[in-house]
């Protein structure tokens, strides 16, 4: 495979008379993360979704590791090596963490039903830090723990890509720090991310490029450092504030 | 697993032992009570472990009796329109399921509700073949006491629960049976994680729909005649939820608790309280329902359905 491992050709996606999504071009060599940042009501979990399959682009097309997946159901997606994790994380509640991680390990990882599963599950845990919860059920974790899970869950699918969907979204400081710490591990595996997200801390720190979405559309992309002083991103995204001069936090 | 197993051979066993008591009333409470098993358990597959509330319990019913009736004035041994019945109901399943199951929640429900109807109307107008309103009769079977007869008919039901118990103990530790809990937990997320829902929907669809199909054929049998208003009756569908609410939905054993317990209080009611039984009936049900939301089983700590899974 030699081309970019995503690409995005003219994607739109429309919901009755609203393009959440318009005319969006995107590639993303392996190995790349990415970030991509905008308003509320940018259109960047619809992003998410067309690629994913759970909103089938209404024009363009998707392909994956020179695939056209456009038309893929999510569950295809995700056997074929698609992650995402949820702005509102969504685990099997009434299920143990180790249940929750084995799922996505068998029917999207490939594992068999059984002990491989729930060993694979088990080194995930350990390696986002949950391996002491692992018998818990997963309604009873924190809002911290189960960011963690959404994480090891993505990784026992054996992604390709892996989309994170405001998965800082709620947590303090140090948590975030933690999350950080771990979002570079998986980069360290070799795993391609995108990253959608409010914070810009979170995204200068982490993505080598970041593309801002606006009213559905791609106004601009390119290095973190020269994002953050185009005008049009300060005036869409950061707002007139940073625009004279303020220093980016999260907004 | 493997106790569960136990248990359950141990229990049919002692089932087994019914017909040396001998009397009429026992065989026939008893083969109503393994047709109720057959039900429940059948119903859990879809309703308890996806999470898909069903109606359709009474579609797959009479379609079962209907199928074995026809077959067996078609000239075809009893047996073998048994496993016919079953098989017509498993091929009805799969197909109603594949049209239905893009349906979630209510939508599904009503629709299921509507099935049995259809059928009716339809076994109602293909007087040629089913006999219409008129019913149909089956051929008498060999044996020529009732006795025998009676305890054919309880070894005939105690097979087909036997059997269903088997698919659902087999499911509830396999692939499928986790791929179900997932989808009943969060259907969208078991789909993000690789679950193809649809199919494995269809798959316990299916598996909700065959044993009923050959209990209405083992039914329509025994009791020699059937009448569409008879098999095509959506109180089969409401007493597989209310059995399977009564003694725990999605595990091993309560489908079976519910209907003893559920025919247990349709009996006793029935016999005390002539004129009002079905009201009496509804009120415990409600009573149960409020005071025991998990069913009989939240008496016991551990659920069987919560052992070391996957």
């Amino acid at each position: 495979m030699s081309g970019p491992l995503l690409e995005l050709r003219g994607v739109t996606r429309q919901f009755g008379g609203l393009k959440a999504v318009s005319d969006v071009s995107l590639s993303v060599p392996q190995g790349e993360v990415i970030g991509v940042i905008g308003p509320n009501g940018a259109g960047k979990t619809t992003l998410v979704n067309v690629i994913t399959g759970v909103h089938p682009a209404s024009a363009g097309s998707v392909h994956f590791g020179g695939e056209d997946i456009t038309r893929r159901a999510p569950w295809q997606a995700a056997r074929q090596g698609i992650a995402r994790t949820f702005q509102i994380v969504q685990p099997f509640p009434e299920m143990t963490v180790l249940e929750n991680v084995a799922a996505a390990a068998m029917f999207a990882g490939g594992a068999r039903f059984g002990g491989e599963a729930e060993r694979e599950a088990r080194a995930h845990l350990e390696f986002v830090g949950l391996g002491a919860a692992a018998g818990q059920r997963a309604a009873a974790l924190t809002l911290a723990m189960r960011k963690r899970l959404e994480f090891a869950k993505g990784l026992a699918m054996r992604p390709r890509l892996l989309l994170l969907d405001e998965v800082n979204a709620g947590l303090n400081a140090t948590e975030i720090d933690q999350a950080l710490e771990l979002i570079r591990g998986i980069a360290a595996r070799g795993v391609t991310i995108l990253i959608i997200e409010h914070l810009m801390k979170v995204v200068l720190s982490l993505c080598s490029r970041i593309v801002v979405l606006h009213h559905g559309e791609l106004i601009a992309q390119g290095e973190p450092q020269s994002i953050i002083r185009d005008p049009r991103v300060i005036q869409a995204y950061l707002g007139r504030r940073y625009a004279q001069g303020g220093t980016p936090r999260h907004g | 697993m493997k106790r569960d197993a136990l248990v359950a051979a141990a229990l049919c066993a002692l089932v087994a032992l019914v017909p040396l008591a001998g009397e009429a009333y026992w065989l026939r409470l008893g083969t109503t009570m393994l047709m109720y098993g057959v039900i429940a358990m059948s119903w859990n597959f879809i309703g308890g472990m996806a999470g898909y509330p069903s109606f359709a319990v009474a579609a797959f019913f009479g379609l079962g009796a209907y199928t074995g009736a026809v077959a067996q004035k078609l000239g075809l041994p009893m047996g073998l329109a048994w496993c016919l019945a079953g098989l017509a109901a498993l091929a009805f399943a799969a197909a109603l399921g594949i049209a239905l199951l893009r349906l979630r929640g209510h939508y599904f429900a009503i629709a299921s509700l509507v099935v049995a109807e259809v059928l009716r109307e339809l076994v109602n107008s293909a007087t040629d073949l089913t006999g219409g309103g008129m019913g149909l009769n089956l051929p008498l079977p060999a044996m020529r006491s009732v006795q025998a007869q009676a305890i054919f008919f309880y070894y005939a039901m105690l097979g087909v629960a036997a059997l269903t118990f088997a698919a659902m103990l087999a499911t509830v530790h396999s692939r499928l049976g986790f791929g179900l809990r997932c989808i009943q937990q969060n259907e969208s997320a078991a789909d993000m994680l690789g679950v193809n829902t649809t199919y494995y929907k269809v798959a316990a669809f299916m598996l909700s729909g065959v044993f009923v199909g050959m209990a209405g054929a083992v039914y329509a049998s025994w009791v020699h005649y059937i009448e569409p208003p008879d098999v095509f009756d959506v109180l089969y569908s409401v007493k597989a939820i209310v059995m399977v609410l009564l003694g725990g939905a999605g595990s091993v054993f309560g489908p079976l608790f519910g209907a003893a317990l559920f025919l247990s209080l349709e009996e006793l009611v029935w016999r005390r309280f002539l004129e009002v039984h079905t009201g009496v009936l509804g009120l415990l049900i409600v009573l149960l329902v409020m005071f025991l939301p998990k069913g009989l089983l939240s008496f016991s700590r551990r659920l069987p359905r919560a052992s070391k899974q996957p």
